[in-house]
């Protein structure tokens, strides 16, 4: 709901050639689970991609990954691979991928998909431990989806 | 394809100096300098090999936490053993008794700790120690029962787990037992929420990890009652099963459902061979 809004004003802002966020069902993942378009039709802003990374009520990417650049935000957990250098690792496309649905490229994974509504067991009303009151909106936004692939994207080594 | 297979060979180098730093340590558990505590034992034949060592929660502590748990005098868990001492000498409800008139003292609670939850023939069903105590309440005291995850449900199950400290778990799980055992084994494995995330996730795949600020522990329970840091109380095994199935955004279970009971006797029978340890010290 909230997010239809705010698709609707950027719509009006920016005119009529920009597209609408594609809907998390309609998502579409290659064979190896890279997503070649982008998701809101925006570039992505690193800076809040790191944002959304750091904070533990949205993304909340380091309590499962080490990142160097992101050191100024304590505990980094373990559970997954350090990110230093996955933008040498992997393109957009698939990095796009990964983060709106990483079990399309490691199946069986343990790493939650973000950009995802459906299918889920018990699913709930977010850390309430209560049922959903309506339908679910997936963890991060489609722009928020691109600002964080948008940060992946500078971590390189060299 | 290729590339996803060196990704993934990469990752796991990456993360294996991380491992070893959080490893669980090799610290002995003596409580008040006599109880000797089995806090690392072979795992269960039924694990399947789904763990190559069981290992208490009590190792993958602080040392400061730790040691919290080495002395009753500085073990918080302990006042609360003192006030479930209170209510077994209370006498409540229609029939004018207390615990203490059937079971006199409360060591005859001996070994009860390290066999729950068990099959009861005449109920039909797999109990939990709380269900039992409860099935006293009403049934034998003419009380109103407990809360299952109240403070004075904690309180008892302290005093009753206290009497069986250094005492091996020993949960059958066989002959009726059986389908409850099965029942918990899936819900076990089974991904919940929108997280998509199984105990088996956090507690198989990735005990000795960090997540975030916590180290991840097996989630033994052979250490409840546990007093934790966090919120200054004894907490019940429900209560935290419920919150960790609401960490993966998921509708969570009612605490004394037949599901957290099927969880309880399945959960349990992982740390079969692990000293009761309740009630312990947590962060
Ligand atoms: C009027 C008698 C009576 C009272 C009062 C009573 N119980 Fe019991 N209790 C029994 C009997 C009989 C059994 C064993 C049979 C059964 O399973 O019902 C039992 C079994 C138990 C067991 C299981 C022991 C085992 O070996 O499996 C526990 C634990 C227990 N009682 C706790 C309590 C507590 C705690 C209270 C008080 C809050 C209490 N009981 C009050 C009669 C009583
Ligand atoms: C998202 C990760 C995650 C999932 C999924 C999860 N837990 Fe936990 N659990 C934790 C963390 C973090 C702790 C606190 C540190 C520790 O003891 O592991 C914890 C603690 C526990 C403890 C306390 C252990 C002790 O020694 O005091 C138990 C028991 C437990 N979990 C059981 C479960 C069960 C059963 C499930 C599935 C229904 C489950 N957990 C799912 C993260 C998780």
């Amino acid at each position: 709901m909230k997010l239809s809004t705010l698709t609707l004003a950027a719509t009006v802002v920016a005119g009529a050639a920009l597209a609408n966020p594609v809907a998390p069902a309609d998502v579409t993942f290659d064979d190896y689970g890279a997503v070649t378009q982008s998701l809101s039709g925006q570039p992505g802003d690193p800076e809040n991609g790191a944002k959304i990374m750091k904070t533990k009520s949205l993304g909340n990417c380091i309590s499962c990954h080490k990142v160097t650049a992101l050191n100024d935000a304590p505990f980094h957990g373990e559970v997954g691979p350090t990110l230093d250098g996955v933008g040498d690792r992997w393109n957009k496309a698939e990095l796009r991928g990964i983060v709106s649905n990483a079990k399309k490229t490691y199946p069986g994974t343990v790493m939650p998909a973000y950009y995802k509504t459906e299918g889920f067991v018990r699913p709930g009303n977010a850390y309430t431990g209560k049922a959903p009151d309506g339908p679910l909106d997936p963890l991060l936004s489609a722009q928020q989806i691109e600002d964080v692939v948008a940060f992946l994207t500078t971590l390189k080594e060299e | 394809m290729k590339f996803n297979a060196m990704t993934a060979i990469a990752a796991v180098l990456f993360s294996v100096p991380g491992l070893v730093a959080a490893d669980p340590d090799d610290d002995n558990l003596v409580i008040n300098g006599e109880i000797e505590m089995t806090t690392k034992a072979e795992p269960p034949a039924h694990l399947d090999g789904a763990l190559p060592e069981i290992m208490s929660g009590w190792h993958f502590r602080s040392d400061e936490t730790q040691a919290l748990q080495m002395d009753d005098f500085d073990n918080s868990g302990m006042i609360f053993v003192d006030e479930g001492m209170a209510q077994w000498n209370t006498v409540e409800g229609s029939e004018e008794k207390s615990c203490a008139t059937c079971h006199e003292d409360p060591s005859s609670m001996k070994g009860v700790r390290a066999s729950y939850p068990k099959w009861d023939e005449d109920a039909g069903e797999v109990q939990t120690l709380a269900m039992q105590i409860n099935d006293c309440r009403e049934n034998n005291m003419g009380a109103e029962p407990y809360g299952y995850t109240s403070g004075k449900m904690a309180n008892m199950e302290a005093l009753i787990a206290v009497q069986s400290r250094g005492m091996p778990v020993d949960v059958a799980i066989d002959g009726p037992a059986r389908e409850t055992w099965e029942k918990g084994k899936e819900l076990y494995y089974t991904r919940t929420g929108q997280l998509e995330l199984s105990c088996a996730n956090c507690h198989e795949q990735n005990y000795g990890n960090m997540i975030r600020a916590d180290h991840l522990s097996q989630g033994q329970i052979n250490g409840f009652p546990t007093y934790r840091l966090k919120n200054a109380k004894l907490n019940t095994v429900h209560a935290r099963f419920k919150g960790c199935v609401r960490d993966t955004r998921a509708e969570t279970f009612k605490p004394g459902s037949d599901e957290f009971v099927a969880l309880e006797l399945y959960v349990a029978s992982r740390g079969n061979g692990l000293s009761v340890e309740g009630p312990s010290v947590r962060n």
